[in-house]
């Protein structure tokens, strides 16, 4: 062994096909199907609802084009942080890498907490008494358990997430083809639901509130480059996989909606915890609610598995580079996993999950994913400037650029407004801290990193340099 | 005690365990290999192949 150890050296896996990128998008974002887009409907209605489904679904069609060309030539784990490293600069690259780690393990602690209260559910639908459930215990065996699996092996993590995730959608394709009127009569009944004041409560500025919420048809699915450096195939699986994932996260969305405004009216779709569930329960079908009840549970541990999975990434590539400590740049010799850093983030997910009400926990993951985005049209314009399309191989290249950057961009400006409107304090808070770690970062921080290491790719000069 | 509040303590349990199988696991290895083996991982190796078997073949 110590023979071994002084000539081998050990790296992640490369394992996965395009089926595990999609299940790794998917399976992160389909919980913001089950739950929490509805409260765009709150905001604005559910034509509002609708309008931000479709603008968000821009935004995210444009973030995965360009997260697509980008990283089917920076296949690296760190995904957007390693982009940022290699086209912007180390002070951008330490931002967007620590925006990567806040917004998954948000989200993993919100999907833990919702675990608990759907535990406590079906406790209560089966008879227990309601409320004297003890939710801690089932949320840490949620995060618990997932880390155990990803701290096993990437192949069995994502496979669990592929079946998951399938049977999640089914559910909403199975419930859509059930009460859409096609083989039975409809229960739907949007003309009654939507006409008159419910149809736009708020008027246009109801539907700019909106797009806060529509983002959660979407959030996460760029979390699909932080398998780039564990694809057998990075050029044509990332692209692939992150391309399929949002139209499949656009069909869905738009199906869930329909479904939804089509059997309960907005004051109460606005508010309800777990719509798509409580729209099965409506439909009367005693098979369609254990189903969706299935679905939401499934979305749920598909979402919070993706979530350690790229934030366990972004944390070890940072810890590789020198960002962080270099403690947390160890692979696992027998299971290939990035272990130090999967077991470092489990107790942060854990404070979270069992200390922090859960609309705060979600809207710090948003606006670091919303920041995240904000860098991407900085980061392609960058790109193709540097770097030409003719002097370096992609995988894949985006069509009409700039206008994608620029439509992707003046989104996110839009979407900031909307946040702004409802979360104020947290907005300035989080770019507080982030201006706060960039000093820390800048004056001290930097003098560590492993400067000549961090630029890998085989690259030309780029242009004018 | 009705059979939540069983599933309550099993989930204790289980999540107990899941903890233990990481940390002794953690233990061993960072006990068993270098460190310098551990952390021996490098950005883009495959890149840099998949690159220069490009040239060779232009």
């Amino acid at each position: 062994m110590a023979q071994a150890q002084t000539t081998e050296h050990v790296g992640l896996a490369r394992v996965l096909g395009p089926a595990h990128i999609w299940a790794l998008g998917v399976g992160i974002v389909l919980v913001g199907e089950y739950m929490g887009w509805n409260f765009s409907v709150g905001k604005g209605g559910a034509y509002a609802a609708l309008m931000a489904c479709w603008f968000a679904g821009i935004l995210y069609t444009c973030v995965a084009m360009i997260d697509s060309e980008v990283t089917s030539t920076v296949a690296a784990a760190g995904g957007q942080y390693t982009q940022a490293k290699h086209i912007v600069g180390p002070l951008m690259a330490f931002n967007v890498g620590l925006y990567l780690v806040f917004a998954y393990t948000m989200l993993e602690a919100a999907n833990a907490i919702t675990f608990g209260f759907l535990i406590d559910t079906v406790a209560t639908m089966s008879g227990h008494e309601a409320g004297s459930l003890d939710q801690r215990p089932f949320i840490i065996l949620a995060i618990m358990f997932l880390a155990w699996l990803n701290y096993r092996g990437v192949l069995a993590t994502l496979t669990f997430n592929l079946v998951i995730t399938a049977i999640a959608f089914t559910a909403v394709i199975v419930l859509f083809l059930s009460t859409s009127g096609i083989f039975t009569d409809s229960p739907l009944r949007h003309t009654e639901l939507m006409s008159g004041p419910a149809a736009m409560p708020y008027g246009w500025l109801g539907v700019l509130a909106a797009m806060h919420f529509g983002l959660w048809y979407y959030l996460g699915i760029e979390g699909t480059t932080q398998a780039a450096e564990e694809v057998r195939s990075p050029a044509r699986s990332l692209p692939f996989g992150t391309l399929a994932g949002v139209m499949t996260l656009a069909i869905a969305a738009t199906l869930t909606w329909y479904v939804c405004s089509g059997l309960m009216p907005w004051e109460y779709l606005g508010q309800a915890g777990v719509p798509l569930f409580d729209a099965a329960r409506l439909s009367g079908s005693t098979f369609l609610m254990v189903f969706l009840g299935i679905g939401t549970m499934f979305a749920t541990l598909a979402s919070a598995n993706g979530c350690i999975n790229d934030a366990s990434r972004a944390w070890f590539a940072m810890g590789r580079d020198r960002y962080l400590p270099g403690w947390f740049g160890a692979v696992h010799p027998r299971y290939r996993t990035p272990y130090r850093a999967i077991i470092f983030l489990v107790p942060i997910a854990l404070i979270f999950a069992l200390g922090a009400p859960i609309d705060q926990v979600i809207t710090f993951s948003i606006l670091s994913g919303l920041l995240e985005y904000t860098f991407m049209p900085l980061n392609i314009i960058l790109f193709r400037r540097k770097w030409p399309l003719e002097s370096i191989n992609r995988g894949y290249e985006h069509p009409f650029h700039p206008l994608p950057a620029y439509v992707l961009l003046g989104l996110c400006g839009m979407t900031f407004f909307a946040v702004f409107l409802g979360y104020g304090t947290q907005l300035v808070a989080m770019i507080a801290f982030y201006i706060v770690v960039s000093l820390w970062f800048h004056f001290w921080r930097y003098r560590f990193v492993n400067r000549g290491a961090q630029f890998t790719m085989p690259w030309p000069k780029p242009r004018g340099y | 005690m009705d059979l939540w509040n069983y599933l309550e303590y099993a989930a204790w349990a289980a999540s107990f365990l899941f903890g233990l199988f990481i940390v002794i696991d953690w233990i061993r290895t960072d006990s068993t290999y270098s460190e310098d083996f551990l952390t021996s991982s490098r950005e883009g190796e495959l890149e840099a192949l998949t690159e220069e078997q490009h040239h060779h073949r232009g």
